[in-house]
């Protein structure tokens, strides 16, 4: 379930009293509603589910994320390299 | 070769027998056509073998699941024959318009067995109250694609239905071609060691056109890739006068041609997921559609089978034509799971590639 | 950063396999709630490369699939009428009732019409106001957000003849009716991550607790779904049961709260059947009495329609992580996507549908450790 996926919004636009915005899925454009995300503007990268913008995507967490993912099994490698002799 | 798990057989249980599964009543009496069963895929064929075939009865007994049948002349000259029904919505699209489909559709069905296409008849069903502007369009339209195409328009036929039925205008072409002497293209020559190459990006048709259905509507500078293949066809030809196989990609997509391949000639394909050009904005509409790109439809697309002496050759010539600029190497065939499509993932595994059941839908989950 | 590729690497999935292989010392089984989760294992073969003692339990996360039988027939009747468009994600349209689908209404000359956004059932209802037009609202937590919105829409747009046929299940109940099952085999859970982008994650602190199971909320690119296997094992490993946040990139612990006071308004907590595996008390979503007057089930009167689930079907098993769908005696068989059994064949996000579209052939040892 929750078929959502990443849109970067590209502009934002009030449709009879609803914020509304066109979002980028990397080459394809659909109208999405922001109702939900009222701190979410152009620029942003939200996660989109049946139109709807449900959160706000934190580039600094996934550089993290990415990060944490690269540096796995390094610790260990130091590790071993000064493991004592029994 | 990889080394196996000791003791493992090939596949696990539940799909040992893939092959002889069939379900015992495929067609329920009182069951009604639903839009699946033209979408290409599994219902399409259902229809075509537990409907048609079984009712034309040895009428139909040189019929052949090929894109065109190919007939012996007295004095020996062999005709490639195919028909079409196209049936698009809408009728233009980013990219082209039911009447080019309608011409380069049948015109690569017969580049398909190799054959010079040679000419073409067209017969319309239009529904009372469609524009006659439409009509001119349509029409010129399809004078242009036979130009470029190099066939000529010979004999048509015209029908008008009730408003209300026939959604506005319906063309369907058949074709004959001539198949010149040495070229032996067919499923059945499908050859384990065979190169698999796909003659461009996929995806872009499907996605162009669902862009403006009703009820999804999305941006998208995709354009449908609407193309006449005979001049690439006749590139590869020239190199390699025996090329094995040759398919069209179509209304199912990849997964489908490959699926059909596989299942008439009984060999395996394998290909690699990641070698399978696949446009960026094809890649984000089934991302935000939950389609599978390989399961999206093409109109301007070969898939090809080659041998591997003289693959490299074939493909240089492809990406010397316009058409085949994009051709890539995406896989082989192989004497393993025959009747079997399994495509190696970007993280390694491997999966069964299967045609999609009916008509590509959208999914929320 | 596009939020897409990064996550598909297959060297950081490389490490992460290494590490889940490294961290593993005795069999545990992991489900996943998510059917988005179980579509990605499936097609990305995650499970094929996993270590023999992690399995993974393919959990009830198809909202499609859980749709009673009897809610489905009431669509089907629904849909049947005339003067009536009936509206639904395109999922829907396959899942078999008794004897037909939405697909045969359609075929039979029914209106009806797949829609990507609920928004766009409202905007049919705007501009065709002598028909009935019928929404049909399934969906976990993530889903009803946007089927609320659309109700607020109409209620503000006095389109009464706009109803919405509701169906919304909830996912910290199932997962506690899965922990306090006798028969339960699931060790750690995988949360299911777009449900908590809305929710947030507080709501399993307790379940947790009360269990002692490590509940990892994960996201549905490879790397996120190795990612969150990976926090689970090494929380087996070391004997805790904790509430993780491994998807931080789109998940707060408060959630969204912009879409959890819109969901407060227009839906209540009721009580939801299950398909395939029965009652489960105050798991579903129904409109509040403030926009009753938009539920489709009471504007058609379709409380006669009732259904009972046919008895061979084991999706019950399947959904519930007893059985693998391979090992029901109809896989592949009697019961394929073609000619469905239950929901979980249909559903591209059911567990049969997923096993049978990608049935494997055994990936070779060397490449495991990727």
């Amino acid at each position: 379930m929750c078929l959502g996926i990443p849109g970067k919004i590209l502009e934002v636009h009030d449709a009879r009293g609803t914020r509304m915005a066109i979002a980028d899925f990397g080459g394809v454009t659909k109208t999405v509603c922001l109702a939900y995300v009222p701190d979410v503007g152009v620029g942003d990268y939200t996660i989109v589910h049946a139109g709807f913008a449900i959160t706000r995507l934190d580039e600094a967490s996934a550089i993290e994320t990415l990060q944490m993912f690269a540096e796995l099994g390094m610790l260990e490698v130091e590790l071993g390299a000064e493991e004592p002799v029994p | 070769m990889d080394e196996r798990v000791a003791g493992a057989v090939d596949r696990p249980a539940g799909a040992a027998e893939i092959e002889s599964w069939s379900c015992p009543t495929p067609v329920h009496p009182g069951e009604r056509v639903v839009m699946g069963h033209g979408g290409g895929g599994r219902l399409s064929a259902e229809l075509v073998e537990h409907v048609f075939l079984p009712a034309f009865g040895s009428a139909a007994s040189t019929a052949t699941p090929t894109d065109a049948a190919v007939l012996g002349m007295p004095g020996g000259a062999r005709v490639a024959f195919t028909t079409d029904t196209y049936v698009v919505r809408p009728l233009f699209f980013p990219g082209g318009d039911i009447g080019e489909l309608a011409v380069y559709g049948t015109v690569n069905d017969l580049a398909m067995s190799g054959a010079t296409p040679l000419a073409l008849s067209t017969a319309f069903v239009l529904e009372e109250g469609l524009e006659i502007d439409v009509l001119t369009a349509v029409a010129t339209s399809m004078g242009k694609a036979a130009l470029r195409a190099g066939v000529g328009l010979v004999t048509g036929d015209t029908k008008v239905v009730e408003r209300g039925h026939g959604d506005g205008l319906y063309v369907n072409t058949a074709g004959i071609g001539i198949v010149p002497e040495g070229v032996d293209i067919r499923p059945d020559r499908a050859t384990p060691g065979d190169v698999v190459i796909v003659s461009g990006p996929v995806g872009m048709h499907g996605i162009a056109v669902l862009s403006l259905r009703e009820g999804l509507e999305f941006g998208t500078d995709l354009r449908s890739d609407t193309a006449p293949l005979g001049a690439l066809v006749a590139a590869m030809l020239a190199v390699d006068p025996d090329v094995h196989v040759l398919r069209d990609l179509t209304r199912g997509g990849l997964a489908t041609s490959l699926c059909e391949l596989a299942d008439t000639a009984r060999v395996g394909v394998e290909f690699e997921e990641s070698a399978v050009p696949v446009p960026e904005a094809v890649r984000a509409g089934c991302g935000f559609l939950g389609l599978d790109p390989f399961h999206v439809a093409n109109e301007g697309k070969l898939v090809a089978f080659v041998d591997p002496v003289r693959s490299d050759h074939v493909l240089a010539a492809m990406r010397a034509t316009p058409e085949g600029a994009g051709s890539v190497v995406i896989g082989r065939v192989v004497d393993d799971h025959p009747g079997m499509v399994v495509a190696r993932t970007g993280l390694g595994s491997t999966r069964v590639v299967d045609r999609p059941l009916g008509e590509q839908l959208p999914r929320i989950c | 950063m596009k939020y897409l590729d990064e996550f598909r690497d297959p060297a950081l999935a490389g490490r992460l396999f290494a590490e889940i292989d490294a961290a593993v010392t005795r069999p545990w089984a992991l489900m996943e709630v998510c059917g988005g989760q179980t579509h990605a294992i499936i097609r990305n073969g995650i499970d094929q490369l996993l270590p023999d003692q992690v399995e993974l339990i393919h959990g009830p996360g198809c909202p499609v699939c859980v749709t009673p039988l009897e809610t489905i027939e009431r669509a089907l009747e629904i849909a049947s009428g005339p003067d009536v468009v009936f509206c639904s994600f395109g999922d829907m349209l396959r899942v078999p009732g008794r004897a037909r689908d939405l697909f045969a209404v359609k075929a039979e000359g029914g209106d009806v019409r797949v829609v990507y956004s609920p928004l766009d059932a409202v905007a049919v209802a705007e501009a065709n106001p002598d028909r009935q037009v019928v929404f049909f609202g399934v969906g976990f937590e993530t889903t009803a957000p946007a089927n609320a919105m659309a109700v607020v829409q109409a209620s503000d747009r006095g389109l009464s003849n706009f109803s919405l046929l509701v169906s919304h299940v909830l996912v910290p109940p199932a997962i506690e009716a899965i922990l306090s099952s006798p028969t339960s085999r699931v060790d750690g859970f995988l949360a299911a991550g777009h449900v908590c982008s809305v929710m947030g994650t507080w709501q399993y602190e307790p379940l947790a607790e009360r269990y002692h199971v490590p509940i990892v909320v994960t996201g549905f690119e490879p790397l996120d779904v190795l990612d969150g296997i990976r926090r689970c094992i090494l929380q087996l490993e070391a004997g805790r049961g904790e509430v993780e946040n491994a998807y931080p990139r789109a998940v707060q612990a408060e959630g969204n709260t912009a879409a959890q006071d819109v969901l407060a308004e227009v839906f209540e907590v009721c009580d939801r059947s299950w398909r395939g595996i029965g009652m489960i008390p105050a798991s579903g979503w129904r409109l509040t009495p403030a926009f009753a007057d938009f539920d489709a089930e009471q504007r058609f009167d379709v409380s006669d329609v009732t259904a009972d689930e046919p008895s061979e079907c084991r999706a019950g098993e399947v959904l519930q992580g007893m059985i693998k769908p391979d090992e029901c005696e109809w896989f592949g068989t009697t019961c394929t996507p073609r000619t469905p059994m239950g929901a979980t064949m249909v559903s591209s996000e059911g567990a049969c549908a997923a096993y049978y579209q990608y049935r494997r052939i055994a990936t070779p040892v060397s490449v495991r450790h990727g």
